[in-house]
């Protein structure tokens, strides 16, 4: 036998290079291998906190994306009419001549007229600092028509959220449920996990009415009707409520479930928690049967307790619980029906909760000390955590659902505890240490404020002294009160309507808001190229900045083209959206690991050079020169605080680096490159657990500049904040919604998780099928599908059909079909799928493309047999009949309700491609090449 | 006619796990990268930004559907790359000599420099998981990785396929399967790791490892009921449940 002789050991590259991934939104640690100075290869970085080595489908391609045709390569003005991708090349110099000229006027009269809105940006806490000084209450991120619900409701209920906010405790959990998980979010980490728990034999429950993904692997798969997620949630609160499957004592310690409620039915606090002169929750003392502050050392907090004073009686959280949960309303048997699980399967599913709770529950052998200054010699495990994300939150019951989840969570007493579910810092927040968004506008001179933030009641919404929206989208108003995150996907059709009042020009970053990043595209595109009389677009101006050829491209007036992922400095900042874990405080930057072939610039940069020329306060020196040479001169040497800049490794200390807190250090990135382009700070032992109310944890966050001052805080089972909406609906207090929201307050904003049904609003009666998208976890919003190895992947999107929509509709696989919404009409190819609720039909999320973005052929199956749901769905619900027409947004948040989509279907004949086909727009890089066969450096 | 060796020294393989692959193809794409920049020809790909986009992988993950007669429908995540069998019907052939099967460890190559392209051995497979390149006009396969597991140039910890290395569940396992002790070896034994398509004949190498049974809290589940103890009221009523909460607070 003559085997060949094979070199075993080939050089693997000349260099590798750490950075951070920026594939899709997880932020997992990369090494870029390097071979003459190009990009040959990439890997998951072993050290990382996020990916710990592994890497998907998404950021293995990266070197694909980096290579891309689509992406833009020199600054373009546009020459032909808006819509016609006809552009020319200019100079930066002229660009940001551009942008000066048209901004300046508006900074010196009214910076409202700037809307500045970015979609999937990670530099929030950068872009809003901008917007902020630039003085322009219009700005927000794409929070609102993503996943507020779930963040909001997060942190009103318990101070943090899923994902970035918090994990399970994968290390001691038994049962992981989650609910409405699409299968790209918190893409590795909740693989990681999987695998993780399933390796020891822990079991997971998928809620979701589609099983792909992690439903797919799910040992249980609870197929629900779109929607009734709150519902179902309540039923086995109802159950675990009845038979004593709660955590009493967790109760009593650490949420308002023992606070008082105001029950004086004339007072204007009514249904507000009785409070002290400094403001601190009461509750009544098991030991002296008092009224006390919560916090007092050594106070056993009474969840039963009713406080009588002046002929009124007061009475706990608990009790108002006890009184809604166990109604027969929540019965399994009074909701199977609608939640489409049978009352068995419910009872049966809250049974193995309690099982895992209380059964398998254990201790840890570590001693902690609690804000009463209690020590504790062990730590109590709860080994039930779970997961949700937008399939639960993008109704328009979203955030009461989101509640229920919560509320469901501690209850069992598993959130913070090992076993359950953790935060990561700095996440534990409750509400009330978040900002208050701020709106006031001086001409010439910056916000008073940030933007978004967390409101307590009618005082802090964004109202002006008139009672009309502050901002263009309409966030923190009677609409909508708890906006936190603005609402993205109304700016558009606000600004086209002048309501509440017109813009000049309309500032987007990395959001394709003329394709599958807005409801109701077709009218968008309108909205965006809609002239008035005197033949000016009605909305004026538009400045795009985007990395690559996206659909948005064509409909901006001027285009800044920013940088990939590997051409740019960022910080993943605990700022913003940081990348810590359960145990650790952690931080990442992306650097330059490659430089531009092109004369493109990294957005970030361009806006510190911009607020330079603009002589923005933050961004300009007091002799008036640019402050910030650029993005990493910002990220080493801006401070939010004394001794608190974007980063927290790293810094400099009396005595040499420090973390956390301490000066500027201009060697900063190159000591995170040193690191592998990330820090992390571990939470000592006996910290790590409990954290809202564990001294040693709270002590360890102050030192790291999380807080200024420990805050430990109880857990809002009841939200007083929706209390004072309600109170202001009932009459209560000057600032008073307008009549016709009244009734709508009173109903949503209940303290206590609510569920009603958004079907009927959405015609269900005609249109009686729930249509859903889901993005693939090989795929990430829509620059994946020009990536030439993911969209082989997934080249187009079938429309799913469950097996008795097939056969009821006589359709078989590769057949078309036309989808009916109350808004409007598509016509798509159909594939069965048997795994999926009977009612619901769904596709994959961005994969449809328009002719000639992207680079792509104009006969890509993106464009000829993809499509976008998005054509069926309108920012606005369908007339009621009483001549207002309503959002089809959460009424608390505003959060966009895509998935209250309803539709009917019916066989159609094949048309040539997927309906509505949109003429083509004019590329303005070219297409792509045919054939791609390469090694780099040979 | 390419012979086979009488038999190998070590056998190295995959563990493939699907009870816990999600289907997510980031082994898919990782093996397309480090194969695309390292042994033999790229892996091209034709048509790249077209109208039928097609590119050589040497890993790909199918789903499958899966009706029981009673119960839920399911959704498996299949992924496929060469089995390196011990029976290697692709090797014998092969008219050049040009695949082959490693004495010491058993990984099936092909040496492009030998391969005229006829696409026999790709016939010859039973699983198609071979193919060929449009460009180069050569067989390409898994080589798993052998210019990885060997290579002194990586950290010790990085010898291992690309596919196992980036695998995010965890689905994916390499080892030797020759070794009784070996973790593949063991996790075979443990969880019933299976042959695909035995009746070829082919005696593969690669084990795959079956779902757990699932949705045991269904109703085709049969005695759901089972867990109703965990329910037992404690009161009927908001009256009762706080009496109940009294007492179970005046005895913590």
């Amino acid at each position: 036998m003559n085997q060949p002789k094979l070199d075993l050991s080939p050089k693997v590259s000349d260099e590798v290079r750490k950075t951070t991934c920026y594939m899709c939104a997880c932020r997992c640690g990369i090494n870029v291998h390097l071979k003459d100075g190009k990009v040959a290869y990439i890997e998951g970085n072993r050290d990382h906190p996020v990916n710990k080595g592994v890497l998907c489908a998404k950021g293995s391609a990266g070197i694909m994306q980096v290579n891309a045709p689509s992406r833009l390569r020199a600054p373009l003005k546009r020459v032909g009419p808006r819509g016609s991708g006809e552009f020319e090349e200019i100079s930066w110099d002229e660009a940001l001549g551009i942008a000066t000229d048209w901004l300046a006027p508006l900074r010196k009269d009214d910076p409202s007229k700037l809307a500045f809105f970015t979609g999937r940006d990670q530099s929030q806490s950068f872009t809003s600092f901008w917007a902020q000084n630039f003085g322009t209450p219009n700005y927000a991120a794409h929070g609102g028509f993503c996943s507020v619900n779930m963040a909001a409701a997060g942190i009103y209920t318990m101070g943090g959220a899923f994902w970035e906010f918090g994990q399970p405790d994968w290390d001691h959990t038994k049962l992981f449920m989650l609910f409405g998980v699409a299968e790209d979010h918190d893409s590795n980490p909740i693989k990681m996990g999987i695998g993780k728990i399933k390796a020891r034999g822990a079991r997971v429950i998928g809620v979701n009415p589609i099983r792909t993904g992690y439903n797919a692997v799910a040992d249980d798969w609870v197929g629900i009707t779109p929607g009734t997620d709150g519902l179902f949630i309540l039923s086995m609160v109802h159950c675990l409520m009845k038979a004593g499957k709660i955590d009493v004592n967790y109760l009593a310690q650490y949420t308002n479930a023992p606070c008082l409620v105001n029950g004086d039915e004339k007072s204007p606090e009514f249904g507000l928690l009785l409070r002290d002169e400094d403001g601190k929750e009461l509750v009544i003392d098991r030991a002296t049967g008092k009224l006390t502050p919560f916090d007092q050392k050594g106070v056993k907090p009474d969840l039963t307790a009713t406080h009588r004073h002046a002929g009124i009686s007061h009475r706990t959280v608990m009790q108002h619980m006890a009184e809604r949960y166990l109604s027969d309303e929540y019965a399994p048997e009074s909701v199977a029906e609608r939640v489409g699980i049978s009352a068995r399967r419910i009872r049966a599913l809250a049974a193995e909760i309690a099982r895992v709770a209380f059964d398998e529950a254990f201790e840890l052998n570590q001693a902690w000390t609690d804000f009463r200054g209690e020590t504790h010699l062990t730590m109590q495990g709860r080994p039930v955590s779970f997961h949700a994300m937008r399939g639960i939150s993008a109704h328009a019951n979203g955030f009461q659902t989101c509640r229920a989840l919560h509320v469901l969570q501690i209850l069992l007493g598993s959130v913070e505890v090992p076993g359950g579910f953790r935060f990561k810092p700095p996440y534990p927040k409750p509400a009330t240490a978040h900002p208050k968004p701020h709106c006031r506008v001086t001409a010439d001179s910056p916000l008073d404020g940030p933007h978004l933030g967390f409101v307590h009641g009618p005082d802090d919404l964004a109202l002006k002294e008139d009672g009309s929206p502050a901002r263009i989208d309409k966030a923190f108003t009677w609409e909508n009160p708890m906006s936190s995150h603005g609402l993205m996907h109304m700016v558009i059709s606000n600004a086209h309507a002048g309501d509440p009042y017109k813009i000049d020009t309309l500032f987007m970053y990395m959001a394709n808001m003329s394709w599958n990043s807005s409801m109701n595209t077709r009218g968008v595109i309108d909205m965006l190229t809609d002239k008035g009389e005197d033949g000016e677009y009605v909305i004026p101006r538009i400045i795009y900045s985007d990395a690559y050829s996206s659909e948005m491209v064509a409909y901006a007036d001027l285009i800044l083209p920013d940088t990939t992922y590997l051409e740019r400095h960022d910080c993943i900042s605990l700022l913003d959206r940081p990348i810590c874990e359960a145990d650790a405080a952690a931080d990442a930057i992306r650097w330059p690991v490659i430089e531009p072939d092109r004369d493109v610039r990294g957005f970030q940069s361009v806006l510190c050079e911009l607020g330079g020329k603009l002589h923005l306060p933050g961004f300009t020196n007091e002799d008036g020169s640019q402050k910030y040479a650029d993005y990493a001169d910002y990220i080493v040497n801006h401070e939010r605080k004394p001794g608190i800049g974007p980063l927290a490794g790293f810094r400099m200390g009396e005595d040499g680096l420090t973390s956390g807190r301490g000066g500027v250090n201009e060697s900063q990135l190159d000591n995170y490159i040193e690191n592998g382009g990330f820090f992390v700070e571990h939470i000592p032992d006996g910290a790590n657990y409990y954290k809202p109310w564990n001294a040693a944890y709270q002590d360890w966050a102050v030192g790291m500049g999380l807080y200024d001052s420990p805050q430990p805080y109880l857990f809002s089972l009841y939200v007083e904040p929706m209390r004072r909406f309600q109170l202001a609906a009932e009459g209560h207090g000057d600032r008073q919604p307008p009549d016709h929201l009244r009734e709508r307050i009173k109903a949503t904003m209940d303290p206590l998780p609510i569920w009603y049904d958004p079907a009927p609003e959405n015609k269900v009666d005609d249109f009686p099928i729930t249509a859903l998208t889901q993005r693939p976890m090989a795929m990430y919003h829509s620059w994946g599908s020009q990536n030439a190895w993911l969209r082989q992947l997934h080249g187009h999107n079938p429309l799913y059909l469950p097996t008795k929509l097939m056969r009821e509709n006589d359709l078989s696989d590769g057949d078309w079909a036309r989808v009916t919404s109350p808004h409007g009409e598509i016509t798509v190819p159909v594939l069965e799928m048997a795994a999926l609720n009977e009612n619901t039909v769904w596709t994959w999320n961005a994969i449809g493309k328009r002719k000639g973005a992207w680079a792509l052929d104009e006969h890509a199956p993106e464009a000829t047999r993809g499509f976008l749901l998005n054509h069926l769905i309108h920012e606005l619900l369908p007339p009621k009949g009483d001549g207002l027409r309503w959002a089809n947004s959460d009424p608390i948040t505003g959060q966009a309700a895509w998935f209250d989509l309803k539709v009917r279907i019916e066989k159609a004949d094949a048309p040539a491609e997927s309906q509505p086909a949109m003429k083509p727009i004019k590329s303005p890089v070219g297409q792509g090449p045919d054939t791609l066969s390469w090694k780099v450096g040979k | 006619m390419t012979t086979l060796p009488q038999s190998t020294n070590r056998k190295l393989g995959l563990v493939i796990d699907l009870d816990t692959c999600v289907g997510c193809h980031a082994c898919v794409i990782s093996c397309k990268g480090w194969n695309t920049e390292n042994y033999g020809a790229p892996l091209s790909d034709t048509d790249a930004y077209g109208s039928d986009p097609s590119g050589t992988f040497l890993n790909r993950v199918h789903s499958y559907e899966v009706q029981p007669t009673q119960g839920e429908a399911q959704l498996i995540h299949f992924p496929k790359s060469c089995l390196h069998c011990e029976d290697a019907p692709c090797v014998t052939v092969c008219p050049t000599g040009a695949s082959y099967k490693r004495v010491e460890d058993g990984i099936v190559l092909v040496n492009e420099s030998d391969c005229i392209g006829c696409g026999l051995c790709a016939w010859a497979c039973p699983y198609g998981a071979r193919e060929m390149d449009a460009v180069e006009k050569v067989m390409k396969k898994c080589t798993l990785c052998v210019d990885r597991i060997y290579n002194e140039n990586l950290p010790e910890v990085d010898r291992e396929p690309a596919c196992v290395r980036t695998c995010p569940a965890g689905a994916r396992h390499f080892g030797d399967f020759a070794d009784p002790d070996s973790h593949v070896s063991k996790l075979t034994a443990e969880r019933g790791g299976m042959d695909l398509m035995p009746e070829q004949g082919t005696k593969p190498v690669n084990k795959y490892l079956p779902p757990r049974p699932k949705d045991t809290l269904s109703e085709s589940a049969g005695d759901i009921d089972i867990l109703a103890p965990y329910l037992e009221p404690v009161a009927q009523e908001a009256k009762g449940f706080l009496g109940w909460l009294d007492k179970t607070l005046e005895k913590l």
